[in-house]
């Protein structure tokens, strides 16, 4: 009974934050300040959610599923916002009008100017 | 025994406990993981360990977990810090790609130091030149512009830790 009372707040704090990152993604300018709502809340929210499951179930066949999701995620997606970021970048995608200082875009063109 | 043989067995023993977790104890389970696990480890078995042991063990399992709950905080804290300039109706943000310089050397402990970097307030690491030890990280909130301030703000956080914990 507490076990389920724990996990179903941990479940709906997930959702919570779920929210918020999604938010994010409609509300934030540029593909780069989404890709940062994208990972940290979605990151969050969707452990959150996993690691709620995990503790309603315990260590069952179907908790320890979840409890293997919730690691994938925190493993793979740094790695996605990695990739997409960086070949947005490539692709010349700009960034938002908001923004103050883009050092990689300077070193990018001494690479190409020395080479 | 060469690192690579090595390292392809360790590999293959964790896909096969992993498998059976999820899986179950079945002998179709058991001959399907078995197949799955041998072409992992001899694909990719070669990537996990590329080191030989090094000491004081205890000493980097402390830390280790040091660094867990330490990331744990962090990550709350960027997830409230989100939350907040998103549902902020003046949406106050300051974006910008900024360098900054680690000393770190291992592989490994640079891909913690920048998936941490991702996952905690405000930064997302866009890319890394291995040659120079520079990442370079989009910031939603820039505070500093120079090199050394950024490294400050955003490296220090996790770079002691990793450091005792990899090399």
């Amino acid at each position: 009974m507490i076990r389920e009372t724990i996990g179903l707040a941990v479940i709906i704090i997930g959702i919570a934050f779920d929210f918020f990152g999604v938010l994010g993604l409609v509300r934030l300018p540029d593909v780069y300040n989404r890709l940062q709502a994208a990972t940290k809340c979605v990151t969050f929210g969707s452990a959150g959610i996993l690691f709620g499951t995990f503790i309603i179930q315990g260590f069952s066949s179907f908790g320890f599923k979840a409890l293997i999701g919730v690691v994938f995620i925190f493993l793979t997606s740094p790695v996605a916002a990695h990739a997409i970021s960086r070949a947005a970048h490539r692709a010349r995608i700009p960034l938002a009008k908001e923004t103050v200082v883009d050092e990689y875009e300077k070193d990018k063109e001494l690479k190409q100017s020395t080479a | 025994m060469s690192l690579a043989v090595k390292s392809k067995i360790v590999v293959f023993i964790l896909a096969i406990l992993v498998w059976l977790a999820l899986t179950g104890l079945g002998l179709q389970e058991i001959i399907t993981g078995v197949i799955i696990a041998l072409l992992v480890s001899l694909t990719a078995g070669h990537f996990l360990i590329t080191t030989h042991k090094q000491k004081h063990t205890l000493h980097r399992w402390l830390y280790a977990v040091f660094y867990f709950f330490k990331f744990l905080w962090e990550m709350v804290k960027a997830n409230i810090h989100v939350a907040y300039i998103v549902a902020h109706p003046m949406l106050p943000i300051k974006p910008g790609i900024v360098k900054i310089k680690t000393k770190l050397t291992k592989d490994a402990a640079i891909t913690v130091l920048t998936n941490s970097i991702t996952l905690t307030p405000g930064t997302l690491t866009v890319d890394v030149n291995e040659d120079k030890k520079e990442i370079y990280v989009h910031w939603i909130d820039v505070k500093a512009t120079g090199m050394e301030e950024c490294t400050k703000e955003i490296g220090a956080r996790f770079e002691p830790t990793l450091t005792e914990v990899f090399e």
